[in-house]
């Protein structure tokens, strides 16, 4: 657009230049990626009582894009998530995902969930810490319960795809099995298998591995590698696996006490960070 | 009082019409109550702001005062109120309602007990509210109740020997007419007794095992 304003520059007032930062402050941590933003954080704060878990932050992530967040525990990392999967609500602000209103919230106003809120839910999936399988159904079941009962999708196609996804994840000889049947890392893989039934734009994953033995760990890991490097799905992966997260992410983003202190491509993160606090971050974190 | 099995022989036939109105007052009574006291339960988790106190109330008021006085209001006060069942019917009634506000404490301790995990993957994966409740959570919920459920079941059956004092010809009831009538109470009421633990006994056991078959998974 810029080039048509600059060809009718000569009668119009100067296009004022990207907002300078008052000398003395901070600049603010750009978290941004322009209009192409599938998913955009506005203000948004989160309060526990007096403790401000998110402090109006303003992140976005672009379509497509595989971010990692990495920081200490407490430092509202986990929130982002949980409020884009709308298990949390935001105490003020504005989030929007794929264009649509997912929060809008005024600071003390009381939210309920919409419509709007539940149409635009739908093109998020989630991957838990905890798995969270529904233990009564079989993996297949797990896998088929939501593309038939809430996209209304036909019971036999919703298998076949099923099928398709266990086979993804490495487990088409588990499709029979309960959870309790099945290890750690394969409950793991039946999850993720079970959050993609659902075709989202975007998938967040909530320390996926965390949970695991370590020998189980790698079995997942290859699985969202896979997916990282085969898909144009959006990826949100608060992670403490630096190693994996420098490896998979296009951007990796390190939240301490609220907010965002830095965000950059992997290399810089890792090899070059520009923040102290990044840099005692990594160095407790990487030391063992 | 010298045992005359003649006689204990002879009333075994009225004995065992009162036991079968136990029965029946008892399967009907649960089948209420377990009705009743999962949509007590349910109710009061969804927080609906007006109806959930009321039930939270009535779970209260009903294990609060006692069976014995629930049956009597129903049976002798409502009617003139314009509210009127037979015997048999008020008695399943009460029972089945007293009982139900228990079975909303069981019901609503198995609900609790299910992690929250598995609301958040049903959120996280937009099942609709009815889908989460009946697929999801409820046959989680029930599975760790059931054991509990036939407990009071079996507390029920002893329980509702009460509503012989409104009238329900039960196998208590049927003990004591036999027993007025002949002056002869040692027969009937240890017959009486003896049924009642022929039954509730073999109960008890298939409860205990029903209740390892469905100790919880998690």
């Amino acid at each position: 657009m810029r080039p048509s304003i600059e060809s009718t520059h000569v009668s119009s007032p100067p296009v004022p230049q990207d907002t300078v930062v008052a000398p003395g402050l901070a600049a603010p941590v750009s978290t941004g990626v322009g209009a192409d933003a599938i998913i955009r954080f506005q203000g948004v704060s989160k309060n526990w009582g007096s403790n401000h878990v998110l402090k109006a932050l303003n992140f976005d992530v672009a379509a497509g894009e595989k971010v990692s967040i990495i920081g200490p525990s407490g430092s509202g990392k986990t929130t982002i998530l949980r409020i884009l999967m709308t298990l949390e609500t935001p105490s003020e602000g504005l989030v929007t995902v794929d264009g649509d209103v997912l929060w809008s919230v005024n600071a003390g106003e009381k939210v309920r969930e919409t419509r709007q809120l539940r149409e635009t839910r739908r093109k998020i999936g989630m991957v838990f810490q905890q798995f969270n399988l529904f233990p009564h159904m079989t993996a297949l079941e797990n896998i088929i319960e939501a593309p038939v009962h809430v996209l209304g999708m036909n019971r036999a196609e919703a298998q076949e795809r099923a099928a398709d996804l266990l086979k993804l994840v490495g487990l088409a000889k588990h499709m029979n099995h309960t959870p309790p049947q099945m290890s750690g890392g394969q409950q793991q893989r039946v999850a993720i298998a079970r959050a993609l039934a659902m075709r989202p734009k975007v998938l967040l994953f909530d320390e996926p591995t965390s949970a695991l033995d370590p020998e189980l760990i790698g079995d997942v890991l290859n699985v969202i590698r896979n997916l990282a490097h085969t898909t144009d799905m959006t990826m949100l992966m608060v992670t403490h696996e630096m190693r994996f997260a420098e490896e998979i992410s296009d951007r990796v983003v390190m939240f301490d006490n609220g907010g965002a202190v830095e965000s950059g491509p992997p290399a810089q993160i890792f090899k070059n960070p520009q923040q102290e606090r990044t840099r005692t971050f990594l160095r407790a974190v990487l030391q063992h | 009082m010298i045992w005359d099995n003649h006689f204990a022989i002879s009333v075994i036939p009225l004995l065992l019409q009162g036991l079968w109105v136990t029965i029946e007052i008892t399967l009907l009574g649960t089948l209420i109550a377990a009705v009743l006291g999962l949509v007590f339960a349910v109710l009061r988790r969804l927080a609906i702001p007006v109806l959930s106190h009321l039930v939270a109330f009535l779970v209260v008021f009903v294990r609060g005062t006692p069976l014995l006085v629930q049956a009597y209001c129903a049976f002798f006060v409502l009617p003139a109120y314009g509210i009127s069942f037979d015997a048999f019917t008020t008695g399943a009634v009460v029972i089945g309602i007293n009982y139900s506000a228990y079975m909303a404490e069981v019901y609503r301790s198995g609900i609790q007990g299910v992690p929250a995990g598995q609301w958040e993957a049903a959120t996280a994966l937009s099942l609709p509210g009815v889908r989460t409740w009946g697929r999801i959570i409820l046959p989680q919920a029930l599975r760790t109740v059931v054991p509990m459920l036939g407990n009071y079941l079996i507390q029920m059956f002893k329980d509702s020997a009460v509503l012989s004092a409104i009238t329900v010809v039960e196998l208590m009831a049927a003990a004591q007419a036999i027993g007025s009538a002949s002056f002869r109470y040692l027969e009937p009421l240890t017959l009486a007794a003896g049924l009642f633990l022929a039954i509730s006994y073999p109960a008890s056991r298939l409860i205990n095992r029903l209740e390892r078959r469905y100790a919880p998974q998690h």
